[in-house]
């Protein structure tokens, strides 16, 4: 086991916080972007408008603004509801923001938007005659959407995915400045407080490059099977 | 400032023309930060991207591994690195390199060229080995030498085929420029952060920045479209 003058078990611990934040960011990333899409195709205006906006708005702010809004700004915004609901109810309810909830709203929030524009794409590349002949069998519009639809969009999502993932397991990282006791932020107070940078940054840095290159391996692997029945060049 | 806008922003409690100023100032430190560094990595990154399409992999090789390594990991531990790496090497203290490297913008500048630098390589590699064989048999044919070749036919045809990824670097760059608040700096982020923690109004701080961001960022989405359709306008139909 490394011990890393003592910080190796903390290392780890806050290997486990990355990782554990990056898969619930990926989880609401996936669920907003699969809504987000079918918003954006759907016949309905105010979605459209809606989903729009959510997609512009995110690609013009930074991420780290973004998660210093929801965090300083969620804690008081929480406080006020919190003041709310006991002045009108008398009920004393308390709820303490934290980062970790911060991250992995903004991060999903972020990606979310990222995905939605994968999956648009990945929908729009479904031939519409799988659709109408779905349709034809009687399957009804949520039958049509899970049963054809979801299975027949994902091989063009796939690689879009991919990309967005890698670029959120990264973005993680960004967490520990909020406070979030991360592999970063573990990395960084053991690093000012013996000295060293390279000691504790290289292996967090080897942790970071194990994953993407281990992310990178499986979503090939995915790919290859999510493509099983395609005739190439066709 | 004209007296008339001082007057109005005195009006309210926050955006006062105090804050104001240091928004201003946080707004140049940041877009002087993003240029020099895009500047920079630029140059850098079209040499290296010639020699990652070189068929020698002891040439390859090493760049493969540098935009590897600068690719797979966070830039916020790329800062760290530089930043708290730096004035650890033996003896730098004592050369005139410590009086450019303990402000702490020459560390992050460092830390982002090499970061925008390793994206634009691949980019370009992408778009260099995405040239059209008979453009380069046909350079061959009027007798250009490889250098020629590379100035008059190679680059400048991958540069419009890399345009639009470097335009999502660019932006991806000036997103990624806030971290620069976490070593000190007093950029547009570090500004919101001051003016955070000075009335406690997380709001009013952050959307205002964001909302600075935004401008930045279609400002620069609105210029490449611009350069983008210069670039490619040999392609447009005729009568579009």
């Amino acid at each position: 086991m490394l011990d890393l003058k003592g910080y190796g078990p903390a290392l780890m611990e806050g290997a486990v916080v990355t990782i554990e934040l990056a898969f619930l960011s990926l989880a609401l990333a996936l669920a907003l972007g699969l809504l987000g899409a079918t918003s954006k195709l759907s016949h309905n205006r105010f979605l459209r408008m809606t989903a729009t906006t959510y997609t512009t708005l995110i690609r013009g702010v930074p991420d780290l603004v973004m998660m210093l809004l929801f965090y300083y700004g969620g804690q008081l915004a929480v406080n006020n509801l919190s003041d709310l609901i006991y002045e009108r109810f008398g009920v004393d309810w308390f709820f303490q923001f934290n980062p970790f909830i911060a991250g992995v709203l903004t991060i999903g929030l972020i990606f979310g938007a990222y995905m939605t524009e994968t999956f648009r794409g990945a929908f729009l590349a479904v031939d519409s005659g799988q659709i109408e002949a779905a349709r034809a069998y009687g399957f009804t519009r949520w039958h049509t959407f899970r049963r054809v639809m979801i299975p027949q969009m994902m091989r063009h999502a796939l690689p879009g995915i991919g990309n967005n993932w890698q670029v959120l397991l990264k973005t993680t990282a960004l967490v520990s400045i909020i406070g979030l006791t991360d592999m970063v932020r573990v990395a960084e107070q053991a690093a000012k407080a013996e000295r060293s940078p390279f000691l504790f940054f290289i292996p967090v840095a080897l942790v970071y490059l194990a994953l993407t290159a281990g992310s990178e391996l499986f979503i090939k692997w995915l790919d290859k099977r999510a493509n099983a029945g395609v005739v190439k060049g066709d | 400032m004209p007296d008339f806008i001082v007057q109005w922003l005195n009006q309210n409690d926050i955006f006062t023309a105090t804050t104001m100023l240091h928004y201003w100032d946080g707004m140049v430190t940041t877009v002087q930060l993003v240029f020099l560094s895009l500047l920079l990595g630029l140059i850098v990154a079209v040499p290296l991207a010639v020699l990652r399409t070189s068929r020698n992999p002891f040439i390859s090789g090493p760049v493969w591994i540098y935009t590897y390594l600068f690719r797979g990991t966070p830039l916020l531990i790329q800062l760290y690195v530089i930043y708290y790496g730096v004035a650890q090497i033996e003896g730098i203290q004592e050369t005139f390199w410590w009086e450019i490297f303990k402000e702490p913008f020459y560390p992050a500048l460092l830390a982002f060229t090499l970061n925008t630098a390793a994206y634009t390589t691949e980019i370009i590699r992408g778009a260099l080995a995405a040239t059209p064989a008979g453009e380069i048999e046909a350079a061959k044919a009027y007798g250009m030498s490889w250098f020629m070749r590379l100035r008059r036919i190679v680059l400048p045809s991958a540069a419009r085929r890399a345009v639009q990824a470097y335009s999502n670097e660019v932006i991806f760059m000036l997103h990624s420029s806030a971290i620069a608040s976490v070593v000190t700096i007093v950029d547009l982020t570090g500004a919101a952060r001051d003016i955070y923690s000075r009335f406690y109004a997380p709001f009013e701080a952050f959307i205002a920045v964001a909302l600075i961001y935004m401008a930045l960022t279609f400002t620069l989405v609105f210029v490449f479209r611009k350069l983008e359709q210069r670039l490619l306008r040999h392609l447009k139909p005729a009568n579009g």
